[in-house]
């Protein structure tokens, strides 16, 4: 347990220090969000339709753009070879870094969420059921993200075959995250979809740490 | 780590020792395969678009079902490939496995794309559109982003051992998820009811079924022959690049010592 809290720490530290890359993420999830009104018209009830989907595709987008520097600077200073070579827990390291990875872009954007919210006139009754939804969605993009992040490490265009590689595993959430909003606003019950949204996390969680273990171990071999 | 560059010497000449063999069978079996596939596709092709019989709803459209349920077959069945393939090459260091997967995921890929158009051609009469979002529609056309982003960064790595291991896992990673996507999507689409969507149970006649497997059985064959091809030119191309290397190396050799 203690190699995951010294890296947890250790990566909490560096990126409070550099809190600018958390800052875009959430600026971009914000400009991201501000865009649709003006592609779709400001037609209150238009937007109060669209309005979870708009935010959770965001999310998802701002999520991505936050990915590749979760590996990337690590193997290029060389902490992560020494992190292989150590000998300790791959995997718990993973876990680690991707709990960093969620505590600082995933709950920042589950912060601003509500102010996004607002601005596209999302029904009163659908804050809540957004709110979970992110708050147990997310952790899983963090965690198939590392997949991706690990895989192309090294790669020339990382960040747009990044994008390729995981935006289609995150379909599901996207599915049920939005699920989660709209069965609340057209008045029916949201839990559904939150436990499937949980299943996936688990399943994620059991099984993403020992990919992007493999993955890592290969990049640095 | 020490020891994984002992397996990198042992996987070296794994490479050179093995191939001969597989290739020696699978040589073998190409003129049949490629044979097989060329007689089906005659016999099978005037059958399945001309003496067929016209279905009494869909009329003559019915006959792009013979392309587009064998392309729909084939794009499941390769990426099965592709995942078992890739599988065997992380535990057991494989190489012919993961150059089967490698040299499928382009096949792969154009079955899906065959799939998707010929159902797009099809939706166009049957149901006045070409694309709906279509539970199966929409899972074949996320499949056939996963045939893209395999192949994609197999081909991003300057060292192709690299790519070869980054591609076998994003394959595991895609195969664990493939059910839950199509699962998703097809949850999600009975949500959103569709409001033209037609369920394609029609009861198959029999004679619909001759024509069926005649085509089925022609991409099959047509899969495994143009498969042994470019596992042919896969290896051709490694010794291509083996002896221009060895060549180079020699050619620096005296330079080197001075």
């Amino acid at each position: 347990m203690s190699v995951f809290t010294t890296v947890l720490a250790r990566d909490l530290r560096l990126a409070i220090r550099q809190s600018a890359d958390s800052l875009t993420v959430v600026a971009f999830f914000a400009i991201a969000t501000v865009l649709f009104p003006f592609g779709v018209g400001p037609e209150a009830n238009i937007l109060a339709r669209i309005a979870g989907g708009v935010l959770w595709v965001t999310a998802l987008l701002a999520a991505l753009l936050s990915l590749d520097r979760l590996f990337a600077v690590d193997f290029e200073d060389g902490t992560l070879d020494q992190l292989v070579l150590s000998g300790v827990s791959l995997p718990m390291v993973v876990l680690a870094k991707v709990s960093a990875h969620w505590l600082t872009t995933g709950v920042p954007l589950i912060v601003i969420s509500p102010v996004l919210a607002l601005t596209l006139h999302l029904p009163m009754e659908g804050y809540l059921p957004l709110l979970l939804a992110l708050l147990v969605g997310t952790p899983t993009v963090s965690l198939i993200g590392a997949v991706g992040a690990a895989l192309v490490l090294g790669t020339r265009r990382g960040g747009v075959l990044l994008s390729f590689l995981v935006l289609p595993l995150y379909i599901p959430i996207l599915i049920f995250g939005t699920a989660a909003v709209e069965a609340a606003t057209t008045g029916m019950g949201f839990t559904p979809m939150l436990s499937v949204l949980g299943g996936l996390m688990i399943l994620a969680l059991t099984l993403s740490a020992w990919a992007t273990a493999a993955a890592i171990r290969q990049a640095v071999e | 780590m020490g020891a994984s560059v002992g397996q990198g010497w042992n996987f070296d000449v794994h490479r050179f020792a093995n191939p001969t063999q597989f290739m020696r069978i699978a040589n073998a079996i190409f003129p049949w395969a490629a044979g097989l596939s060329a007689l089906l596709f005659v016999v099978g092709l005037p059958i399945a678009l001309v003496t067929s019989p016209a279905d009494y709803q869909q009329g003559e459209t019915v006959r792009i079902f013979y392309l587009h349920a064998p392309a729909a077959y084939m794009c499941m069945m390769v990426y099965g490939i592709m995942a078992v393939g890739s599988a065997a090459y992380l535990i057991w260091r494989h190489p012919m496995a993961n150059l089967v997967a490698r040299a499928s995921a382009p096949l792969g890929a154009i079955f899906t794309a065959l799939c998707l158009i010929c159902g797009m051609l099809w939706g166009q009469p049957m149901w006045g559109t070409f694309w709906v979002w279509d539970a199966r529609l929409t899972s074949t056309l996320i499949l056939f982003f996963l045939y893209l982003g395999y192949i994609a960064l197999g081909d991003a790595f300057e060292d192709p051992e690299r790519g070869d291991k980054a591609a076998a896992i994003l394959a595991l990673v895609g195969s664990v998820n493939l059910p839950i996507i199509k699962f998703s999507v097809d949850w999600w689409n009975t949500l959103h009811q569709p409001s033209i969507m037609s369920k394609k149970g029609f009861s198959v006649d029999a004679g619909m079924l001759l024509p069926l497997f005649l085509m089925l059985g022609a991409f099959i064959t047509f899969y495994i022959a143009v498969l042994i091809l470019r596992l042919r030119s896969e290896l051709l191309a490694a010794k291509i690049r083996n002896a221009r290397l060895s060549q180079v190396a020699v050619n620096h050799a005296p330079q080197a010592a001075e």
